[in-house]
């Protein structure tokens, strides 16, 4: 259960932002996420439903998640494809010699919060 | 309501958490070992064989990480060495805030090498920095080569990729060449040794690079 460790860790992480820049209350949190970063979207909104209910300051945020697609790199050919639909080998040239260039991050990009602070942005 | 942008990775608390808890370590002379490997990857045995070998020479100090259970803990402070086991609540990693915990419970401030054996799983340790001075991991033999192709990040991550079980190469089709090349495009600093927990072959170059580490971390 991949997802719970990471809605923790989510949790603390705003919670900690919360008290630096004086929020009181979070409407929205928007998480950007990689196509083949691992996260199965249902169970990471199961999880943050649980977790969000034991901090105060995210109780009834609601959770939006964006898909950042996944891009692979080709070293044989130089083009670049769509990781989901063709995974490791490129079909392009059919080379097997290829990388991933975006598409395994989770991040948190931005939130919806009320605060005290006039220039609440992290330092 | 105000929006705030973050452009925060997800994980950054424990970033920061870990970060923290490394420079402490470094102050207070202990390096922490973060040892990660699929379940039954010999973990243990690995640990076993390098006390028997080194443990004379240093104040070691052992972390067991499991979801259940203690049997590795027993078995390895059996040998003469401090060991505390930590459990996880069903998380399948350890993150910075538990490994202090661990460490507090064993007390860091005598030790000079520290191994942390992290929950059996190539996957979520990888993505929490547990604030190790150095991440090593292990590949059995038997797990196949093409584990640097299933599992990038985790030999992205460590800083040594041990190559397990060497003595199983006659029975399983494993093409060492190939892994190590495989690990190495992913990750071109890491160190590859080949070693036999079992038989003792190539623990030696393994455990001088160890204790090449331990004198570094405390100059």
């Amino acid at each position: 259960m991949h997802e719970m460790g990471i809605v923790v860790h989510l949790a603390k992480t705003l919670d900690e932002f919360a008290k630096e820049n004086h929020v009181t209350k979070i409407g929205s949190v928007t998480l950007s996420v990689g196509e083949v970063s691992g996260i199965v979207t249902d169970l990471f909104t199961d999880a943050w439903q649980y977790f969000s209910r034991k901090h105060p300051i995210l109780e009834g945020a609601e959770l939006r998640m964006e898909v950042i697609p996944a891009i692979t790199y080709c070293d044989g050919c130089g083009k670049t494809y769509e990781t989901a639909t063709h995974g490791r080998t490129c079909p392009h040239c059919g080379s097997g010699e290829t990388w991933l260039v975006q598409g395994n991050e989770v991040i948190i990009k931005e939130i919806e919060a009320e605060t005290d602070d006039p220039n609440a942005v992290r330092n | 309501m105000k929006i705030i942008e973050l452009k925060e990775t997800i994980t950054a608390s424990n970033d920061r958490d870990a970060q923290n808890l490394r420079e402490e370590l470094r102050e207070s002379g202990a390096l922490l070992i973060n040892l990660m490997a699929s379940p039954g990857a010999g973990k243990t045995t690995l640990l076993d064989r390098t006390i028997r070998d080194i443990g004379t020479r240093h104040r070691i100090g052992i972390i067991e990480a499991d979801i259940d259970s203690d049997v590795d803990a027993r078995h390895l402070a059996a040998l003469g060495v401090s060991a505390v086991q930590a459990h996880t609540d069903g998380m399948c990693h350890m993150d910075a805030g538990m490994t202090r915990a661990a460490l507090e419970e064993l007390g860091y401030g005598d030790k000079d090498l520290i191994f942390l054996e992290n929950v059996g799983n190539l996957i979520c340790p990888a993505e929490f920095d547990t604030g190790a001075g150095k991440n090593v991991m292990i590949l059995s033999v038997p797990e196949g080569d093409d584990k640097p192709l299933k599992y990038p990040l985790m030999f992205r991550t460590s800083d040594v990729l041990l190559i397990t079980k060497t003595d199983a190469a006659c029975i399983f089709d494993f093409d060492f060449d190939k892994c190590e090349e495989r690990a190495r495009k992913l990750n071109p600093d890491i160190r590859i040794f080949r070693v036999c927990a079992k038989n003792g072959e190539g623990m030696e170059a393994w455990e001088d690079w160890l204790e090449e580490q331990v004198r570094g971390w405390r100059a």
